[in-house]
């Protein structure tokens, strides 16, 4: 559309070749990680272009492997998030509504988060969960997780918040309801959207952290799969295949919520970095 | 610019509006109750670890620290033994060849990326939003799957090469001279989604009027992407590299799992030596030096962020 001079079909078809093209190349190493799990015989061999059979055994490896980590980054993950989403999305109303005395700084704060390295929180992080125990434990993790969520999560949530028309919240106050009735039923609701995308971007950022679970554990109590598959592929140099299986159960929780909450996505990527 | 409607009209029955000095103080102090477990939370896992940065690189930490608890203050010393390790020289060079290399391409792919989705076309969006995926996997388990591409021998992509005749014996990441340009081209691969999405929607927001004022001129394709695209998207545009900037320059996760710094050194970066020094070495003074540094190189560009931030309007 636009400005370009009515285009024929024909030419606008060329352009779909030429984005199939475009993907298939950005996919690529998704699809030889598929590939490549499904050939768990190749080992360090050559692997060939399409897989042979249906050889899912390096799956049941990775599965019998990888299942237990799999399953602590999700618990992990959901952990990070309620944990994200109770210290956000007040703050984010607070900030967007309350006019308090100092809001600007907090929110100029929590965009200057987003330069701090995660190496240098975790190097200063470890030493104090040392001295608070909280090294090797679910919860210490958790923590430091949704640090990977909260300033993402503040910004995306006031900057909708900010939106809500005050009579909304006024006529919800005449009616006798306190701030903390207002926010959980009027204010919540009508924020659903915005919510749900920092809640998932919540997710996405736990699940795919490896930096606080390769320093903020020294034993395996609590080892997420990222870390899991970071030292399989030290202990299984000729095992490829199920290192592959393993990548591939790791991704899935991106591709599923790429399908299914693709809007959510797309709003989450835009709005929490241009605002 | 909160409309602050005063306290509703008068006959607000039920709670009696005693707007009374002590009535206000309560209501402030609730409405900081929703503030407050954020900052804490901000103060102590992004304020904290910076304070303590800069104390612990003053302190002379050992293995024995963590049995002992004793770290004690050992002037600069962890500064000048840092600074005079070549090691770190290189990790810095490393770092600016790294960032500037990765930001470089995903930025140039991502805008040509961007413009092409902008026409309109069958499957664009679906297109769009599948290319997004390498962005969404986890950076080390990109990594992983990389490492198995690029090795000499058996990896696919020296296989392709071969298969052309293009030689097929490159050793991406088992060369010195060719690991970190091999790591800067996976790192462009898992930004160019994020680069493109973002510069897509500031696309999408040029009025279109201007286009056609161009067309009206006459303007060339390429003078219209010159006169009329890149001014406008300007701001996009410095969002886009300086947010770029702050989360490529302390990249661990795929340098870890791409080359864990190797070979000899050739990927160390500020991030991945930060790394080695606290948690391989556990020596946290030496690594507090480095992180530092490397909170200092970003500090710089915070303040364009800000700025960038600042003519965004809001």
């Amino acid at each position: 559309m636009a400005a370009h001079a009515p285009t024929a079909p024909r030419r606008r078809w060329g352009s779909t070749v030429a984005g199939l093209l475009v993907l298939a190349v950005m996919l690529f190493p998704l699809y030889w990680m598929l590939n490549t799990a499904l050939q768990p015989d190749s080992g360090l061999l050559q692997v060939d272009p399409v897989p042979s059979g249906l050889d899912l055994s390096g799956f049941s490896k990775a599965l019998g492997d990888q299942g237990g980590h799999l399953l602590t980054s999700l618990v992990v993950s959901f952990g990070a998030v309620a944990i994200c989403l109770a210290v956000a999305a007040p703050a984010a109303y607070g900030l967007a509504r309350f006019g308090l005395r100092g809001s600007r700084t907090i929110v100029f704060g929590t965009l200057i988060t987003q330069m701090v390295p995660g190496i240098v929180i975790a190097n200063a992080l470890y030493n104090s969960y040392v001295d608070l125990g909280l090294v090797n434990s679910y919860f210490g993790l958790m923590l430091a997780d949704a640090s990977l969520g909260i300033p993402f999560a503040i910004v995306l949530m006031r900057s909708f918040m900010v939106s809500i028309p005050g009579e909304v919240v006024e006529a919800a106050e005449i009616d006798g309801a306190g701030p903390v009735r207002v926010f959980l039923r009027v204010v919540l609701p009508m924020s659903r959207n915005a919510v749900i995308t920092s809640g998932l971007f919540a997710f996405l950022f736990a699940w795919s952290d490896f930096m606080f679970a390769l320093t903020l554990n020294t034993t395996d109590d609590v080892k997420p799969v990222t870390l899991g598959i970071y030292q399989y592929i030290g202990a299984h140099v000729g095992d490829w295949g199920s290192v592959m299986a393993a990548s591939v159960l790791s991704a899935v929780p991106a591709a599923a919520l790429l399908v299914l909450a693709q809007k959510y996505i797309a709003a989450g990527i835009t709005g929490g970095s241009v605002k | 610019m909160t409309t602050s409607t005063a306290p509703a009209p008068a006959k607000a029955p039920r709670k009696a509006a005693a707007p009374g000095p002590d009535r206000a103080r309560r209501r402030r102090l609730a409405q900081w109750g929703f503030v407050a477990p954020a900052v804490v939370f901000m103060l102590l896992f992004f304020g904290y670890p910076l304070v303590r940065n800069v104390v612990m690189s003053f302190q002379h930490y050992t293995p024995k620290t963590f049995f002992t608890g004793e770290a004690p203050f050992n002037g600069t010393d962890n500064w000048s033994s840092v600074f005079q390790d070549a090691l770190f020289g290189k990790a810095l060079w490393h770092t600016l060849l790294f960032t500037a290399g990765s930001l470089l391409g995903q930025f140039c792919v991502g805008l040509a990326l961007a413009v092409f989705f902008n026409r309109r076309f069958p499957l664009g969006g679906v297109l769009r939003s599948l290319i997004l995926l390498p962005w969404l996997v986890p950076m080390v388990v990109s990594g992983i799957v990389w490492r198995r591409i690029l090795d000499q021998d058996t990896g696919v992509l020296n296989t392709f090469l071969d298969t052309l005749g293009l030689g097929g014996n490159t050793p991406w990441l088992t060369s010195p001279d060719m690991a970190l340009l091999s790591v800067i081209l996976v790192n462009i691969w898992i930004g160019i989604p994020f680069n493109m999405v973002i510069l897509y929607g500031g696309l999408q927001e040029i009025p279109k009027e201007l286009y056609e004022a161009a067309a009206l001129d006459g303007a060339s394709a390429w003078r219209t992407f010159r006169s009329v695209t890149l001014p406008m998207l300007k701001p996009v545009i410095t969002v886009v590299l300086v947010l770029g900037f702050m989360s490529t320059v302390k990249i661990l996760d795929l340098i870890l799992a791409l080359t864990d710094g190797g070979p000899a050194d050739a990927t160390q970066t500020l991030g991945t030596l930060t790394y080695q020094n606290s948690f391989v070495e556990l020596d946290f003074g030496a690594g507090a030096v480095v992180g530092n540094v490397l909170i200092l190189i970003s500090a710089v560009f915070a303040v364009f962020y800000l700025r960038a931030n600042r003519t965004e309007g809001k």
